[in-house]
């Protein structure tokens, strides 16, 4: 699995509201991040597909970023849009939780 | 590993320690915390757990090049900073020298959900950036129990908390932790199954609206350690512990003396005084010249040139010095020439522990060769007998492990001089003088008695105690048939011995010149009878040339007779 940003293609987030952008911090090739990576895949093609732009980062890379987005458990989804902003920890696999965290009604 | 050439000696491994630099702590952990391991600081809330951490940050950082890292799960960075500035600490200066890192966490429970497993990488990565940013030698995390409320999953917390800790060691930062007290545990989350090379108590009592603040060493793995509880202070140095404790009987003594400022009172005690380091207890009932002794005796430290501390619970200063005036001893001069220090407080003000800290405080920052605590019994308005008794130990302890000679001034209640004094500390002391009031006559006149004076010839004699214009005095005390006699039923004595004096001196005046006279009579006596004698022998001398003469005559008669007659035959 790719240790860089994978979907970024979406560079100016669009205003609408249905639009999530995420972003996932994981390290390295962990368990843990390995199962966020594909369950948060998985949920966003399954409940907003084509309507969220999705980056991960790798904190082992760029260590300065723990600090600035006051980072402690790994791994962690923000999803800074649509407001408010909201973060999720763990390797995504209790699907409610993660729609409940994002937002969306099933 | 670091493997010693083979010519260093064969010493046994002791444990390495990181000071502390907190004022006594190293003392009683002996040479400070454990270094390259965690060590838990716990604690109630408010009891300065957060000031010991950051206080052994900024030593580290200050004294001895070991940068630190602070992280705070509960302080903002910007509180934290003007919060320790009022201990003299610069956390912004430090930071830009890249010598302590600040590191706020924010932790909220219900901005976070959690859908899943997790781990605390995102700490361990924060934390070894900022350890590594500026070669961190400490690390504090205060408090680290805040991951509980933070997040849900304890189990996980607990399984992250033990890596943290063991690769903490692994990265050899020595580690604070700290911890809030919880019911009958050290950590309300049990952080010490975890840290188990030091624990370190904090605790903040309040005992009769007075609050004390005392430490304790739980446990330190692979050292020795004081195990008493010690009180310290928070002021605007930051903290001091002073291991003030009965630490044994073990100090050496002098044999040096000196004086008392009463010169009686040092020909009471073999002409010498007091023995230097020394402990002394003047007691005695009120207005019987305690506080007068006590300033008599630092008036004359002061003199001497030695440093003497004054603490009195009474009076104020300008009090004692203007009561001092009136008996011709002037302490404000010792006073402006840095000899003499007058500390007034309030017993009240603090604790009894916290009193002995502000004592000890005292006197290694004066440095006297004298201190004198006037009046102990006021102390027992902050402390029971037996409290007061166990500081009052502690401190002789440590005033005479310095040779420092103390004086404690104490009233008792009852004028029985048989009795211990109400903090029953005349057993601990080197020398009692007891003040006494001694009523007779219808007025009422001080004695003096040394009770004891352990190791010197003392007198068993009750001295009136004179308080006069030029300062004190001891009198001896006149038996008389109605027991002692002092004040003017003395002078009175003291007149009339006077008067049998003057009358003894003529009487013996007048037998002298009445042998004189006899003597005269009888030399003439002498003088006539010799000339009696002299006129007898020449009498008696005068028959016997007499009759010589005339046995002369009469042979030549008869010669001349024979001659004539020869002619015959």
């Amino acid at each position: 699995m790719s240790k860089h940003p994978e979907l970024s293609q979406d560079e100016d987030y669009p205003e609408d509201s249905d639009f999530y952008v995420l972003r996932l911090y994981v390290t390295g090739a962990s368990i843990n991040s390995l199962r966020a990576i594909v369950n948060i895949k998985e949920i966003c093609d399954k409940y907003i597909p084509d309507s969220y732009s999705l980056e991960i980062i790798d904190v082992y890379q760029q260590k300065s970023i723990a600090e600035q987005e006051q980072i402690i458990a790994l791994p962690l989804l923000i999803k800074r849009l649509p407001l408010p902003e909201k973060r999720l920890i763990g390797d995504m696999s209790d699907t409610l939780k993660v729609l409940n965290g994002l937002g969306i009604a099933i | 590993m670091i493997i010693e050439p083979s010519e260093s000696k064969p010493l046994l491994p002791s444990l390495p320690k990181a000071c502390t630099g907190i004022k006594g702590l190293d003392e009683i952990t002996g040479g400070g915390l454990p270094q390259g391991r965690p060590t838990l600081v716990c604690g109630s809330a408010g009891c300065g757990k957060t000031v010991f951490s950051m206080e052994f940050l900024v030593h580290g950082a200050l004294m001895y090049n070991e940068p630190g890292v602070f992280m705070a799960f509960e302080e903002k960075t910007e509180e934290l900073t003007i919060n320790v500035a009022s201990l003299g600490f610069d956390l912004e200066k430090l930071q830009q020298e890249r010598m302590i890192r600040l590191d706020h966490v924010h932790l909220e429970r219900s901005e976070i959900e959690e859908t899943g497993e997790y781990d605390l990488d995102g700490l361990f990565i924060r934390l070894g950036h900022a350890i590594d940013s500026i070669g961190a030698k400490r690390v504090v995390l205060d408090t680290i129990e805040s991951l509980f409320s933070g997040l849900t999953n304890q189990a996980i917390i607990r399984a992250e908390l033990r890596r943290l800790f063991e690769w903490l060691k692994d990265k050899k930062v020595t580690t604070i932790i700290t911890g809030e007290k919880g019911e009958g545990t050290l950590t309300r989350h049990g952080l010490e199954e975890y840290v188990s090379d030091c624990v370190i108590l904090l605790d903040h009592r309040v005992e009769n609206k007075i609050s004390t603040r005392l430490l304790r060493i739980v446990k330190y793995r692979g050292s020795v350690h004081g195990t008493n509880e010690y009180p310290f202070l928070i002021d605007e140095d930051g903290i001091s512990v002073v291991p003030v404790t009965s630490l044994g009987l073990s100090h050496d003594v002098s044999s040096e003396r000196i004086s008392s400022g009463v010169s009686g009172l040092d020909s009471m005690l073999g002409g010498k005084g007091f023995f230097r380091g020394s402990s002394v207890l003047v007691s005695g009932t009120a207005g019987t010249g305690k506080t007068s002794l006590a300033g008599s005796f630092a008036n004359q430290t002061c003199v001497s040139g030695e440093r003497c501390i004054y603490f009195a619970f009474e009076e104020s200063p300008k009090q004692i010095i203007r009561n001092m005036h009136s008996i011709g001893i002037d302490l404000q001069a010792h006073v402006d020439n840095h000899m003499l220090r007058l500390l007034a407080s309030r017993p009240t003000i603090n604790g009894l522990e916290m009193h002995l800290l502000s004592i000890t405080k005292q006197v290694l920052d004066f440095d006297p060769s004298v201190v004198i605590l006037d009046p102990i019994t006021n102390l027992v308005s902050v402390g029971s007998v037996s409290e007061v008794k166990s500081v009052l130990i502690r401190l002789i302890d440590f005033l005479q492990g310095a040779d420092i000679t103390v004086m404690f001034t104490a009233l008792s209640l009852n004028d029985n001089i048989s009795e211990q004094t109400d903090e029953s500390i005349s057993s601990l002391v080197d020398a009692w003088l007891l003040v006494r009031d001694i009523e007779f006559n219808g007025e009422r006149n001080r004695g003096l008695y040394v009770m004891k004076s352990r190791g010197m010839k003392h007198s068993n004699q009750v001295r009136e105690f004179v308080i006069s214009d030029s300062g004190l005095d001891l009198v001896d005390v006149y038996m008389g048939r109605d027991g002692i006699l002092t004040g003017s039923a003395r002078e009175e004595q003291q007149l009339a011995e006077k008067t049998e004096n003057v009358i003894r001196t003529h009487a013996v005046s007048r037998k002298d010149k009445e042998i004189e006279r006899k003597r005269t009579v009888l030399e003439s006596k002498i003088a006539s009878l010799r000339e009696e004698f002299d006129s007898m022998q020449d009498e008696l001398n005068k028959t016997y040339v007499e009759e010589e003469l005339t046995r002369k005559v009469m042979e030549q008669n008869r010669q001349e007779i024979l001659q004539k007659r020869g002619g015959i035959q």
